[in-house]
């Protein structure tokens, strides 16, 4: 059974034709070809697919395509305004945030959404708040400081 | 064109300090970091082509016996379905590193619970992994299968040639003043790269074109050639960005042959990514080990005699057994030594390379062996290890290429100030947090591996350079371009490195620490090639030529290099192999490691509370990328010291927690602040480059230095990792009472 979607993605409105079993991150992977979006587990434990879907943080192998209809999703790839990186990507570059990159989408995804409803996050809250997200690269390190840095530059801008 | 070199000896000659372009060794950033950060960087599954097809993997559901038939029509007659694959080069298990050949192959005969034994393919992934477990499979199983190394039934091999002998250990453990003679447990690991294996396969005629998630495409190509029976020209793999590795990407893997079969079959491209489970299960293991250590001591803590001996696991017929005591022969003294190793043959999921084979597991339980005998003896651990650094390698008699354990455990020791430690356990408490420091050394062998490359400097006065080297997280792509750049005298910004296809010279591959200095001597060759051209062009000799900032400066003449090279591009290959430095000198890389914990005193749980680790690991190229493999590696040793453990289940010898829900990776919650100290260090025997392999060395006994940590904190001695809640409380009860 094929069901018809259509939300608005990084902007842009989009629409398909997905399986009721079809994942939001296979369709943004798949059709739409937003491959920064990535999927890391299966069993929702590593956040490496994380985005936001109207304004909230979602792990985008947890939720169908289906349930995502009508609404507004935000991927890495629309983080960047045109060529010039988000001030938490530059701070993720910056600070050494990543290594192999896998987990950084997600990082980034949640970082910006931690900043963005918490400002002054110290760096415990971080790292509680980075619950979610696996890296088995950086130890965590300069993730949490690039999201320190990223706030910063948010509250600058 | 190309420059050779093979180390049979020192190289005197510190060719990057003659540089001037003064980015070696400087914490540059990644240049592909921009990509990674905006989720551009295309990973394996990334470049699905519009028409292609989903495979995915069906697994074997016992532990031994026959696939005797499978409901094909049924599944045949699903939505989507195209294919299912059965074929008889399908791959048990993957290949182990620098194999260069195929694998057993043959999806029939079982030999593990989780073994691949068909592909399903369909239109869409949704369609293919509803057939895939549709798929009903009857077995002839053979019920007597040995899945446990402890169980007595097992078949143990006992390797002539790996073990060994010197001196009378027996008789030194009777007259020591001081001994430790214990067992110690480690649990199967597994590396869980972030990335699972996926691969895309495309066919062209009879060419083949594979994007693959892999770390050493040489022997990649040459591993799938061989499965597929054709010839290894006829294959290309991609892998320009691999989402972390740590051994599980060493050698082909069941998904990449499956995928080209169907690719074949159906004559369009096939993508078969494996889930999470299917890694866990289908991937390499880090075997579980049991090791039975014996340290005799004179009255001052000086040994005598040490015996390390070791049970691993594999399947019947793997050449590959996890080098437990690899790091034992050298690394302390003592004139009555014993390494054993034995290997029991189980039927579990094959046992491969995990991020330091040998040293990972083998240095821990050694280093908590240490530490009894430092409690033993009363003589405080750094200063026992101090004690205990021989002059030269004791078993071979050879000496060493360089050598910084006792500069690190100084250094290591005064900056964590460890003399505020309290060596009597249990001293300190914090409300209800049993405070403990504890510490352990670090090492691993060096190795070098032949490795080629080639660089271009182009007319624009821009450099390329060309291996098919992969950057698995590691900081390749950073580092080969500061080396081509201080060697050229370029700007980063004018250097480019491309990596990860199979059509560029053939590279090391990167595993076992070595690709960057394997890979980053045959760039420095050839470089040195086109220095060579230049000089001829300018009419100078090598001495004469400075470059610097995309100019040579000959004498008084300072020239733009597109002027020189006036609309021609200079091309030079170099190439390295390893040669006699091997075995004149004994090639290592140390460090130590120094942990606080808090235990709690009524649960038993342990919270890490800071970790510093120092490391020698010769010159260090990049300071940025080299500190956070470092980090990256203790992480690791938290993970091992504290909650990562493979279950498997008695009956079957399948793993029971096969995905991150149940086997417990260290998250943020689980690091806290970790600092790392590089060492500066030269060493000529390694590389014209004198620098050492540096991405396994922060495991290498990291997990020690928290179990001692432990120890110190409540006077309770983990011997059997992970050091779990459970293992922990039993003891603080028995303290109470
Ligand atoms: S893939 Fe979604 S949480 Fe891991
Ligand atoms: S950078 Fe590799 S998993 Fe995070």
């Amino acid at each position: 059974m094929t069901i018809s979607v259509s939300m608005t993605v990084n902007g842009k409105t989009v629409s398909g034709d997905v399986e009721g079993r079809t994942l939001l991150v296979q369709f943004l992977r798949e059709q739409l070809h937003l491959t920064g979006t990535h999927v890391g587990c299966d069993t929702s434990q590593c956040g490496a697919c994380v985005v936001h879907v109207d304004g909230q943080s979602v792990k985008s192998c947890t939720i169908l395509a289906a349930q995502a209809n009508g609404t507004e999703v935000v991927t890495i790839e629309g983080l960047a305004d045109g060529a010039t990186l988000h001030p938490m990507q530059e701070a993720f570059r910056e600070h050494h945030g990543l290594q192999c990159g896998f987990c950084t989408p997600g990082m980034l995804a949640t970082g910006y959404d931690i900043v963005r409803r918490l400002p002054d996050a110290d760096e415990a809250r971080i790292r509680r708040e980075l619950s979610g997200n696996i890296c088995r690269c950086t130890g965590y390190h300069n993730i949490v400081k690039a999201i320190k840095a990223g706030a910063e530059k948010m509250s600058a801008a | 064109m190309t420059s050779h070199i093979k180390m049979d000896e020192r190289v005197e000659r510190d060719r990057l300090a003659e540089m001037v372009q003064a980015v070696i060794g400087k914490p540059l950033d990644r240049p592909e970091g921009a990509l990674k950060v905006s989720g551009a960087a295309p990973y394996a599954m990334d470049r699905l082509p519009a028409n292609a097809c989903h495979g995915v993997l069906v697994r074997a559901t016992v532990s031994n016996g026959t696939l005797r038939d499978m409901d094909v029509d049924a599944v045949q007659a699903l939505p989507g379905i195209r294919a299912i694959i059965a074929d008889d080069r399908l791959l048990r298990n993957p290949a182990q590193g620098m194999a260069g050949e195929a694998p057993i192959q043959g999806p029939k005969d079982i030999a593990y619970f989780g073994q691949p034994i068909a592909l399903v393919v369909a239109e869409t992934f949704e369609q293919a992994r509803h057939g895939a477990q549709a798929l009903k499979l009857r077995f002839e199983a053979d019920g007597t299968a040995i899945v446990a190394p402890d169980d007595p039934k097992a078949d143990i091999e006992t390797p002539e040639d790996e073990q060994d002998s010197t001196g009378d250990l027996d008789a030194a453990m009777q007259t020591a003043r001081h001994t430790v003679d214990a067992h110690y447990t480690t649990p199967g690991h597994v590396s869980a790269a972030m990335e699972p294996h996926a691969s895309i396969a495309e066919w062209n005629g009879d060419r083949l074109t594979l994007y693959g998630s892999y770390q050493m495409l040489r022997f990649n190509r040459a591993e799938l050639a061989d499965a597929l029976g054709i010839e290894e020209k006829q294959v290309r793999i991609l892998a320009p960005y691999v989402g972390g590795g740590f051994g599980s990407k060493l050698g082909i893997g069941p998904e990449a042959v499956a995928a080209a079969l169907a690719a074949k079959a159906l004559g369009v491209p096939v993508a078969v990514a494996m889930s999470r489970q299917q890694v866990f299960e289908s991937v390499m293991r880090r075997s579980e080990t049991d090791q039975h250590i014996r340290l005799a001591a004179d009255e001052q803590g000086r040994l005598i005699g040490i015996g390390h001996e070791a049970l691993v696991s594999n399947l019947p017929g793997e050449e590959f057994s996890e080098p437990v005591t690899q790091a034992t022969p050298f690394l302390y003294q003592g004139d009555h030594r014993v390494i054993g190793h034995r290997i029991a043959r189980v039927h579990r999921t094959c046992a491969g390379s995990v991020r330091a084979p040998g040293e990972a597991v083998g240095l821990t339980a050694l280093e908590i062996a240490l530490d009894e005998l430092a409690a033993a003896s009363g003589i405080d651990p750094v200063k026992l290890r101090l004690i205990n650094i021989p002059q030269k390698d004791p078993s071979q008699d050879i000496p060493f290429s360089s050598h910084m354990l006792a500069e690190a455990l100084e250094e290591g020791a005064k900056r964590f100030d460890w003399d505020r430690r309290r060596s009597e356990p249990g001293a300190v408490r914090d409300g209800e947090w049993l405070i403990g420091m504890g510490m352990a050394s670090a090492a691993r062998v060096n190795m070098l591996i032949e490795s080629k490359a080639r660089v271009t400097l182009n007319a624009n006065g821009t450099g390329t350079v060309e291996t098919d080297m992969t950057d698995i997280g590691t900081g390749t792509y950073t580092v080969l371009s500061q080396i081509a750049g201080e060697m050229l005298g370029l700007p980063m910004d004018s250097v480019e490195t491309l990596l990860g296809d199979t059509a560029y010279p053939p590279a090391s591959g990167s595993g076992g620490s070595f690709g960057a200095a394997s890979n980053g001597t045959a760039v420095l060759l050839a470089c040195e090639e086109i220095r060579q051209q230049l000089c001829e062009r300018l009419d100078c000799d090598m001495q004469g030529l400075t470059l610097k900032d995309g100019h040579a400066i000959v004498g008084n003449r300072r020239i733009a290099l597109p002027e020189i090279l006036d609309g021609s591009r200079l091309v030079g290959e170099g190439h390295v192999e390893p040669g006699k430095a091997e075995e004149t000198v004994r090639q290592a890389t140390y460090g130590s490691y120094f942990a606080e914990v808090a235990v709690n005193a009524i649960t038993g749980e342990t919270r890490l509370r800071r970790m510093l680790g120092v490391f020698a690991a010769g010159r260090i190229l990049n300071p940025k990328t080299a500190r956070s493999q470092c980090l990256g590696g203790m992480t690791f040793g938290i993970g091992m010291a504290l909650t990562e453990e493979l279950i498997h289940d008695p009956r079957d010898g399948h793993i029971v927690n096969r995905d991150f829900a149940e086997y417990h990776l260290p998250v943020n919650a689980d690091v806290p602040q970790i600092d790392v100290v590089l060492l500066d260090e030269r060493d000529a025997w390694a590389n014209p480059l004198q620098a050492k392999g540096i991405g396994e060395l922060g495991i290498c006994g990291a997990a020690a230095s928290i179990v001692n940590a432990i120890y110190n904190a409540t006077g309770i001695r983990i011997r059997d990792l992970p050091a779990t809640l459970d293992k922990i409380i039993d003891g603080l009860q028995s303290r109470t009472d």
